[in-house]
């Protein structure tokens, strides 16, 4: 008889770490919640929640930090693919902080939303005594990201010290955490954009509509393709255009550009991907072209 | 297509960035738009060379001290795998996340100057990966270019090495000259290097065998969560009682009869349950749910084994342990939290034996602490039972992380010796 070889392929082997790391959470913690947006790598790490704890429903809420600036489109996803699940949406929305003046709106033609939802997302974890948050952040997306544990700790101010970080070794991820701390959660962190998409085709996952290929109005900033949308201030030296385009990160309308592409199926999206030459937030988010450590100072913050 | 982790160790000053940017530019992992980042960081600091250890060292600390802090995970895959590198500092201070990188690693890779030869700094590295029973360690002797190409200095390497290897546990040893920098023998065959035979690295890293490193022969499932779906819209579920886990060792089929500890009964596995199915066969790195045919208390924490092949369930531990901390010194009486598989518990340390000089070998037994980046054998009396294998047989049941009970930080990492 031969000798069966016990290969197991790579999307094997990132679904079970990222099952297991699910697992260890629900074990461990009290009162963890999933992040979720409608972007694609939250849908993955709700469909892994699924497998995890199935046939049991998932054990803990989805929640969402809402700008008040997210494509109708992918709302409208969050809020099917959460009934469906059965599954508890908390929505905490960054008009509700400005509100409560709790936050100010920036102002401006580059008046952006993002930078305010680290407070949004802080107080609901607060409110609700989250003590831990399960994030879809992968360590290829960003170099600060790539330094960042698996159960990455935050003090009670919610803050990232990325000096001062647990060691993490073997499968052992330390849960411990005094009252008012919390632990983010990366079940995703090995994975790379096209391991997502990889996935996405296998699992056969739906996922919004933006993703694929349609027609837009969109106006250029900074070699970035921005939509026509009212919460987008639009000078008069940016004239609008239609283009077919798509999108490789689904953030606020803001800061969140399109690419011109006509990548029509998950199929084609991965061929797109395969060739492309470019980074996806490089590609399409002006949050991190801010400066050098943008995204390390917001995740000190306590960003996603 | 699988999945190769390997560990990175060697300072700038080897070229280990030179080495990693290369293979991630040839295998088209790294972005034009990174790579313009780093050149114009590269231009912004009078640099001449475009600085390739900007793509990893990502923290602004690290890049306004020149120096590489903590472990960078980076990702590429060729058509035959997905690679995952742990780039791990390779300064003395950062012990700690050497063994961080180390202790997922499938294969290390430990760059050595082929001008400078074997320094104390390669012998550390290469204790390490030994006691972090890495499977598989290459030694790349870089900047061949610079000693043309000789294979008299290549051959004096190997020969220094091996004799230090030899006193080491190194599965399998490799030796690569290369040029990083002209790239020499990384990606293909150098024409440089007429008399070496071997193969490229990256060929190196895309072939050798790691399916077999997984301990398939002593079945090991720690239980990390019950699955009981009393909630369930589906009636069928109602009585559902699935014990949920990933594999640690051997190969679990349903039919298989398997003990419960601590209990010690026995049972049969009567199904192998996942959201896509129930299998046939489970073995690791696999998450599933385990069924048996008998109704046994199990929870969180337990092992399931087989009869006649069982863990030790012990409460008195020998261990090597990397102490990774300087809140607080390692001393006999420290009282911590233990994280073993899926079990936690409280652990005191009984006696410390020796510390070891990890560029000497040499075991200091008069040592009555250990402190940051130190490494020594110790006893531990543990207040329940862990169910442990010895390191050197298994990395998962073999493995555990000290916990620091005031400030919950990790503080060490433990590898068990003589479980009995």
């Amino acid at each position: 008889m031969l000798q069966r070889d016990y290969t197991t392929s790579q999307l094997d082997v990132l679904e079970a770490e990222a099952i297991h790391i699910m697992r260890e959470v629900a074990a461990e913690f009290e009162r963890p919640c999933l992040l979720f947006s409608g972007g694609k790598d939250s849908i993955v790490m709700l469909r892994i929640a699924e497998k995890a704890f199935w046939p049991a429903p998932i054990p803990f809420p989805l929640m969402h930090v809402d700008t008040g600036h997210n494509f109708d489109e992918v709302i409208e996803f969050r809020d099917r693919r959460s009934a469906e699940l059965g599954a508890r949406l908390i929505v905490a929305s960054v008009q509700d902080s400005i509100d409560q003046g709790r936050v100010v709106e920036e102002t401006g033609r580059r008046a952006s939303r993002n930078r305010l939802q680290t407070t949004t997302l802080l107080d609901a974890i607060e409110e609700h005594a989250f003590d831990a948050v399960f994030g879809g952040a992968r360590r290829d997306e960003e170099k600060a990201r790539a330094k960042e544990r698996v159960f990455s700790f935050r003090d009670e101010f919610g803050q990232w010290d990325p000096k001062n970080q647990r060691p993490e070794l073997w499968n052992l991820y330390n849960a411990r955490i005094r009252k008012g701390e919390h632990i983010r959660v990366f079940p995703l962190s090995n994975w790379t954009e096209l391991d997502v998409w990889d996935y996405i085709r296998r699992e056969g996952i739906e996922i919004p509509s933006i993703y694929f290929a349609h027609t837009r109005k969109v106006f250029e900033r900074d070699g970035m393709l921005l939509p026509d949308a009212d919460v987008v201030q639009r000078g008069d030296d940016e004239p609008l255009f239609e283009a077919v385009v798509r999108y490789r990160t689904v953030g606020d309308m803001t800061c969140t550009g399109a690419v011109q592409s006509t990548a029509a199926t998950v199929e084609e999206i991965i061929e797109e991907i395969a060739a492309t030459r470019i980074t996806e937030r490089g590609a399409t988010r002006a949050d991190d072209r801010s400066s050098e450590a943008a995204m390390e100072d917001r995740k000190r913050e306590g960003y996603f | 297509m699988d999945i190769l982790r390997f560990a990175t160790a060697g300072s700038v000053d080897d070229g280990k960035s030179t080495l990693i940017g290369r293979l991630l530019f040839d295998s088209k992992a790294i972005f034009e738009d990174q790579l313009e980042a780093v050149e114009r960081t590269s231009r912004d600091r009078g640099t001449e060379y475009t600085d390739l250890s900007l793509l990893t060292d990502g923290l602004r600390a690290e890049r306004e001290q020149g120096i590489t802090i903590d472990v960078a995970y980076r990702y590429f895959a060729t058509p035959r795998r997905k690679f995952i590198i742990a780039d791990t500092p390779g300064h003395i201070q950062y012990t700690r996340n050497m063994v961080t990188g180390a202790s997922t690693a499938d294969l290390a890779i430990i760059l050595i100057d082929a001008r400078k030869g074997v320094l104390e700094q390669s012998r550390r590295h290469a204790f390490l990966t030994s006691l972090l029973r890495v499977p598989h360690l290459v030694l790349a002797v870089n900047k061949m270019d610079l000693v043309d190409y000789s294979e008299e200095r290549f051959e004096e390497i190997r020969e220094e090495f091996s004799a230090f290897a030899s006193k080491l546990n190194v599965g399998d040893l490799t030796f690569i000259p290369i040029s990083a920098l002209n790239g020499d023998n990384v990606v293909s065959r150098s024409e440089n290097m007429p008399w070496y035979l071997g193969t490229s690295l990256l060929h190196h890293l895309e072939n050798v065998h790691i399916a077999s490193d997984r301990n398939l022969t002593d079945v090991r499932f720690p239980v990390q969560y019950v699955i009981r779906p009393q909630r369930a819209t589906d009636h069928a579920f109602h009585d559902y009682r699935g014990y949920a886990g990933q594999v640690a060792g051997g190969v679990l089929k349903p039919g298989d009869e398997v003990v419960h500890l601590p209990s010690g009964l026995t049972t049969r596995i009567s199904s192998i349950d996942t959201y896509d199915g129930p299998v046939e066969e489970a073995f690791a790195p696999m998450s599933v749910t385990l069924r048996f045919e008998d109704d046994i208390d199990i929870s969180r924490g337990d092992m399931i084994a087989r009869p006649n092949n069982q863990p030790q369930a012990a409460q008195e531990l020998e261990a090597m342990v990397c102490w990774m901390t300087d809140i607080r010194k390692l001393t006999p009486r420290s009282k911590l939290t233990i994280k073993h598989t899926t079990r936690t518990a409280r652990a005191l340390v009984r006696d410390l034996h020796y510390r070891l000089d990890v560029n000497t070998l040499h075991r200091d037994e008069e040592a009555t602490s250990l402190s940051l980046n130190e490494i020594g054998r110790v006893s531990l009396r543990v207040t329940q039972p862990l169910f442990v294998d010895d390191y050197s047989r298994n990395r998962l049941t073999g493995g555990f992380i000290l916990i620091d009970e005031a400030t919950n930080s990790t503080v060490g990492a433990g590898m068990i010796l003589d479980a009995s």
